[in-house]
């Protein structure tokens, strides 16, 4: 979002400040907050609730009127927006904190407009509105982070669908024939792995087309699964699809977990959603800090380079997709063992190329990405809490949004998207 | 998928020598190979899963012979009951009702001819049109608005419902294909999101009070009246001209790609980007072209979805797995018009088939799995070698030279 914009031309590479598209992006989203909250704005009061019932701290709700408020928050962003503009006349960057800063007061400013005009009730729960967002991001971040590893070892994942839906299944499966959590947890790792394994033999070793085997797979898993469903788990539910004996319940941080806003959502969670995060920071720190995450990105940037110093690419490739797999697999496990619920046939319904938006959205880096599965999270949890409080906005189009800023992203509009160099390209040595 | 007499005299190049040099350039055997394996693996898993081999297995080691007998019933039950769906009921009491099945496979291919003739034209210029699910939504809705929406007489009313599913197809196509030539935006993942996109404005407009909304209490369309629908070729059977229209437009497509100019091009830009643009070719212009015309086809499927195979009122089921089907119908007739015709026809006979697994108590979701692995085995001509075990005499370790 820094105005940079980088333009390929015949294989050439150019980089100039030519770009005023975050100003842009500013004026628009200033522009649609004056209409939407201000001229649409509604008079009712809007109300926050920001602590959950049962925690030792409790704070009064915030009430405010939903026009005015409306007004103070579009009267900011609009002063926002002048400042970027005078920021980019002058040749500046516009730092990323007024970015996030605009954006989160957009979100507090709709949030409030929302309620303002909502039918039922006025009232949203902010806290449980965050650890409900969370909860639908976790299989999204396992996911990015594979997407993320894969794509940047130079392999494009888009079996994530397929090793989340199998990782679910395993969880499910193993947790409830063995009834341990913790096989079923191992058993989604493999699960994930196995379908991992298949997609990294067949675009490294065969030099098949990683998206067709992506394709393919997704659609062996969705049949897979959907066979064992209706062959094993509806006949005999409780010895095949029992989760709920066998799976990870809430673990409340002391303390941590009163903390208004963003306690429950950060620190009572299940296992799976801890690790999430600890997942999170573990790649990061690995792919930037480490001799593994070095040569991880050299293989997917440059391979004949990274072949030259002696670095096995497709011994790296495989094992990396692997472990991206693993992850996935994991996510798939929050959706049975994580929530005591049993398996569905196609259950996951579309999450893992939601995941594939946020490593695209998230610029191929971990944490961006997480961030990206946290924002798809929290607007596809949005949109049904919306629609529970009678809100007027349709939750399809907050249910859209993730793939709309997808397109946007990878169209050049929403900030810069490039992809790993040699990202999808088979390495044959030659 | 013919069978043609091995031995062949290699005199003079004809057409039946281009096809012996075919199977022996392996990818007809490969093919044959990797539809037994598939074929084998459902097997195995219709096995494990069956209730009376689980039963057999517990005392296998004193009586083995109950288990495999078990195992063959179970297997031959399952592929018995897929033929009869399939392609004919030797239960039914006269020919007709036998080869009613058969028809009603070719019925069942008609979308998937349809959607893979779209999917494989982009494949012939280097793209990938993933988007099959969004476009066929959309060529349901729009054509499907088409039907319930206005009052044409018979025949025209399919014609002009399956002109604007083109269309609406084609749009989101060239949405895709618009966003590849003029912002590099991969049109892979522009297509998958569009396909999630499609899926939540359909979602949308079948709510209640949406513009697609019909009278139930459940999330599905009005009924179609008899003028829109696809009529039907002969009386008592399902097929309807959808599958006339699906021949014609096969034709069509080779016609397109291996006749026309345009066709030309597109496989130039397919071929090498590089090269056809140094030629003069407008590579943006074939891009954005390919895309819309892959749209406008997937479309056509939509409509014939809607208005040819389901005639009720249909919801945002209506795809039926087709757009994702589709992709792997056009790999396995390697992009060939003809050859997704012939593919197309298979996995129709894949699709009538699993109907009848199901009313005979297996489950359906084996012929997924089937297709998808056949597809796979396909995909990797080494794999099936290296499982093969490449014969000494050659043959077909000189096949993939």
């Amino acid at each position: 979002m820094s105005g940079m914009v980088q333009t390929q031309t015949g294989g050439l590479q150019r980089v100039a400040i030519v770009s005023w598209k975050a100003q842009i992006g500013y004026a628009v989203i200033a522009a649609l907050s004056l209409l939407l909250f201000v001229g649409l704005g509604h008079d009712g009061v809007a109300s926050f609730v920001l602590t959950e019932g049962g925690s030792a701290w409790q704070l009064p709700p915030i009430e405010v009127g939903a026009r005015s408020f409306g007004l103070v928050v579009a009267v900011l962003l609009v002063a926002m927006t002048v400042v970027a503009f005078v920021l980019a006349a002058r040749r500046r960057r516009v730092p990323i904190w007024l970015t996030l800063v605009f954006g989160l007061l957009f979100i507090v400013g709709f949030l409030a407009w929302a309620a303002g005009a909502a039918t039922l009730s006025n009232t949203l729960q902010i806290a449980g509105l965050l650890a409900g967002s969370f909860g639908v991001a976790v299989p999204l971040i396992y996911g990015s982070l594979a997407g993320v590893i894969g794509e940047r070892v130079g392999v494009v994942n888009i079996a994530i669908e397929g090793q989340l839906l199998f990782g679910a299944f395993s969880a499910a499966l193993v947790a409830t024939m063995t009834g341990s959590p913790w096989a079923g947890l191992i058993a989604a790792a493999v699960a994930g792995v196995l379908v991992a394994f298949v997609l990294a033999a067949f675009s490294i070793r065969y030099f098949v087309d990683q998206i067709i085997t992506g394709v393919v797979l997704n659609l062996l898993i969705v049949g897979l699964t959907s066979f064992f469903y209706s062959a094993l788990m509806t006949k005999q539910p409780e010895t095949f699809n029992n989760p709920s004996v066998a799976q990870f319940t809430r673990v409340p941080i002391p303390v941590l977990s009163d903390i208004p806003i963003i306690g429950p959502m950060l620190f009572k969670q299940t296992l799976i959603g801890y690790l999430a995060i600890i997942a999170v920071i573990a790649v990061w720190f690995g792919l930037y800090r480490t001799k593994w995450g070095l040569r991880l990105r050299s293989v997917g940037e440059h391979p004949t380079a990274a072949d030259t110093v002696g670095i096995n690419v497709n011994r790296t490739r495989f094992w990396n997709v692997s472990l991206g797999g693993a992850l996935a697999g994991i996510g798939g496990a929050s959706y049975t063992i994580g929530a005591g619920v049993g398996f569905g046939e196609n259950m996951t319904g579309g999450a893992g190329y939601i995941a594939l938006a946020a490593v695209i959205f998230g610029q191929w880096d971990p944490v961006k990405a997480a961030l990206a599965a946290l924002l798809f999270g929290f607007t596809s949890n949005l949109g049904s809490q919306l629609s529970i409080i009678g809100s007027p906005v349709p939750s399809v189009f907050m249910l859209m949004l993730p793939y709309v800023v997808t397109i946007l992203a990878v169209a050049g509009l929403v900030g810069r998207s490039r992809p790993p160099a040699a990202d999808g390209e088979p390495y044959i040595k030659s | 998928m013919s069978v043609v007499p091995p031995v062949i005299e290699a005199a003079r190049p004809s057409a039946a020598n281009r096809i012996l040099q075919r199977i022996l350039t392996g990818n007809w055997l490969v093919g044959i190979v990797a539809v037994l394996l598939s074929i084998l693996v459902g097997s195995i898993l219709i096995a494990i899963t069956d209730p009376g081999v689980q039963a057999a297995s517990a005392y296998f080691f004193s009586r083995p012979g109950d288990t495999i007998a078990a195992i063959w019933e179970a297997i031959a039950g399952a592929y018995a009951a897929f033929f009869r769906g399939g392609i004919y009921d030797y239960r039914a009491d006269d020919f007709a009702g036998g080869i009613d099945s058969l028809v009603e496979s070719l019925h069942r291919s008609t979308p998937l001819i349809i959607a893979a003739l779209g999917i494989g034209l982009t494949f012939r210029a280097g793209l990938f049109n993933i988007g099959g699910r969004g476009q066929i939504l959309f060529g349901a809705a729009f054509g499907g608005w088409i039907a319930f929406g206005t009052d044409l007489p018979f025949v025209i009313h399919p014609i002009v419902a399956v002109l604007v599913g083109a269309l609406a197809g084609a749009f989101l196509g060239a949405v895709a294909g618009a966003l590849k030539a003029f912002t590099g935006a991969h049109e892979v993942i522009v297509t998958i999101m569009l396909n999630f996109i499609a899926l939540n404005l359909l979602t949308w407009a079948l709510n209640p009070g949406g513009p697609l909304r019909g009278p139930g209490s459940s999330p599905l369309t009005p009924p179609p009246p008899e003028s829109s629908l696809f009529p039907i070729l002969v009386p008592g059977f399902s097929l309807t001209a959808g599958f006339l229209l699906a021949i014609v437009l096969t034709v069509g497509v080779w016609w397109l790609l291996e006749r026309s100019s345009l066709g030309f091009r597109l496989r130039a830009v397919g071929e090498n980007p590089a090269a056809a643009r140094t030629a003069g070719i407008d590579t943006k212009w074939i891009t954005i072209t390919a895309m819309a015309l892959s749209g406008a086809l997937v479309g056509i499927a939509g409509v014939e979805l809607a208005l040819g195979e389901t005639r009720r009122p249909f919801g945002i089921a209506v795809d039926n797995g087709v757009g994702f089907e589709a992709i792997t119908v056009a790999l396995l007739g390697r992009s060939r018009a003809w050859g997704m015709l012939a593919a197309g026809i298979l996995f129709g006979v894949f699709r009538a088939g699993a109907v009848q697994m199901r009313i005979a108590g297996y489950s359906e979701d084996i012929v997924t799995v089937v297709q998808a692995l056949i597809v796979l085995f396909l995909a990797a001509p080494p794999l099936i070698r290296e499982l093969w075990g490449v014969r000494p005499d050659g043959r077909r370790k000189a096949a993939k030279a």
